[in-house]
């Protein structure tokens, strides 16, 4: 593979700063090909022919079309996308590229962001509240911890991306992507195990009342909803006896 | 009765928070945790305004954003159930017994967000519809026009959907303020928190349950967490 042409600060810093944006046209067609190419858009402009030429608007018709991934893993996609178009891959190859890796990269992120990192930095927050720390402590906990491996994961997706070019399997076979993900549900089991008793007794501590007894019936709930889960969701559940409370209270 | 600058502020909060969930840019400021708190903040009492985010953001680890799925939107209903939480110069008393209506008020106000999510995602089509034939031929400002219409449009969205939640909400608190009094702080805080501990915890069964040999790391954890709840 020749070496990867060299991009100036700016174009890496406007792609970048685009990349978060990936997901601001989406829709139940192109979901966010639009913002693929919006991402892209400040790479293309260094194609032979610059914003008039032939090139940087096949590159723009090619990328505003069907794409899905993980919002953060799209990155990984870009870079490989900008990298291919200005080595001058064939627009055939480039369409294909784009078709096998959505499923990938949206498998890839949601095991290791949506079931993983982001739950996992809740029930962080929730220990900390439930060690007693004020609310800039805890909110600071979560959107501190969170945003780290957020911003590294993008920044990593990009650069990885555009070293690779169509060649990313190599990257989505890093250690993070392929054993990340059942760490952190076991940091998650351990961290969330600890957490849910502490929260519920820094909540009840407003009114002294049995944190046993109270102990007791949430983990219940919790055997109840995990044993149908298939059948409801615990949210929904609360809506209901939260509603039924309600107006118990109102009518009483 | 709230003022007119407070409600500028809330739904102000509300735009950025629910711009955050999807389109810009998915810091999780969006998460009841951080919503709910700031909401509370506003309104003069961080403290309910973090013990109603704490309470959602349990049953918030039920839902997860997995690609076109259908799901609750956190962030303005938690902006509202802050708000709502928040009676300004409360003791511990009302603001517990005020918690199972500012919790009833997130889930429900999630359920409404989410369809209003929907209905962005039809909006977006239509816009890429009507630049069709520009995007086809690579023209960069449609990209942009049809990008930033998105952007605008949920933010204004966002922000439109706590403006009504909070106006709504606010009349019908005071309104059942004093039948929640019947009931008393102490049933209010035992139901409300065993709810959202028991559906946090289900949630968090169902997201490890896959992974080898979590059942050790789950036990280990209630059993240390339970142990220091009693003790302490």
């Amino acid at each position: 593979m020749k070496a990867a042409p060299t991009l100036p600060l700016g174009t890496w810093l406007h792609v970048f700063v685009r990349l978060f944006a990936v997901q601001g046209s989406y829709n139940y067609e192109t979901m966010i090909g639009n913002g693929i190419a919006f991402a892209a858009e400040p790479a293309f402009r260094l194609l032979p022919g610059g914003r008039d030429g032939e090139a940087y608007h096949a590159a723009m018709a090619r990328h505003s079309r069907y794409f899905n991934a993980h919002p953060y893993l799209a990155a990984l996609a870009v870079g490989a996308l900008v990298r291919a178009e200005l080595d001058g891959e064939a627009g055939e190859r480039v369409e294909r590229f784009r078709t096998a890796c959505c499923g990938p990269l949206g498998a890839a992120g949601d095991r290791l962001v949506w079931a993983g990192w982001l739950p996992f930095c809740s029930a962080l927050a929730l220990l900390v509240y439930g060690l007693g720390a004020s609310a800039a402590g805890v909110l600071l906990t979560f959107v501190g911890t969170y945003n780290v491996a957020h911003v590294a994961l993008r920044a990593w997706g990009l650069r990885a991306g555009y070293r690779e070019g169509l060649k990313i399997a190599a990257a989505l076979g890093s250690p993070v992507l392929r054993t990340g993900p059942l760490h952190v549900a076991r940091a998650l089991a351990v961290v969330a195990g600890v957490a849910l008793p502490l929260v519920l007794l820094r909540v009840r501590a407003v009114q002294p009342t049995s944190i046993v007894f109270e102990l007791g019936l949430a983990a219940l709930l919790a055997v109840a909803l995990a044993r149908w889960q298939a059948r409801t969701d615990g949210w929904r559940v609360g809506v209901i006896l939260l509603l039924l409370f309600f107006i118990y209270s109102v009518v009483r | 009765m709230m003022e007119p600058g407070t409600l500028m502020v809330l739904a102000g909060l509300g735009a950025v928070v629910g711009l955050d969930f999807v389109s810009f840019p998915q810091a999780m400021l969006s998460r009841p945790l951080v919503a709910a708190t700031l909401a509370g903040a506003v309104c003069g009492n961080v403290t309910a305004g973090l013990l109603a985010g704490v309470l959602l953001e349990c049953f918030a680890l039920e839902t997860m954003p997995f690609g076109a799925s259908r799901y609750p939107e956190w962030g303005p209903a938690s902006v509202a159930a802050g708000a709502v939480a928040a009676v300004p110069g409360a003791d511990a008393e009302l603001t517990a017994r005020m918690l199972p209506f500012a919790v009833l008020a997130g889930l429900v106000g999630a359920m409404i967000g989410g369809q209003t999510l929907v209905w962005l995602r039809q909006f977006n089509l239509s816009v890429a519809a009507r630049y069709r034939d520009e995007l086809a031929a690579g023209d960069a400002s449609a990209v942009t026009s049809v990008q930033w219409t998105g952007l605008v449009i949920d933010f204004g969205r966002a922000g439109a959907v706590t403006a009504v939640f909070v106006v709504a909400l606010m009349p019908l608190r005071d309104a059942v303020r004093h039948g929640l009094d019947s009931v008393g702080g102490t049933a209010s805080l035992t139901l409300v928190g065993v709810l959202a501990v028991g559906v946090g915890g289900g949630a968090i069964w169902k997201v490890v349950h896959s992974a080898k040999g979590y059942e050790w790391y789950l036990t280990a954890g209630v059993a240390l967490g339970s142990a220091a709840a009693v003790l302490l």
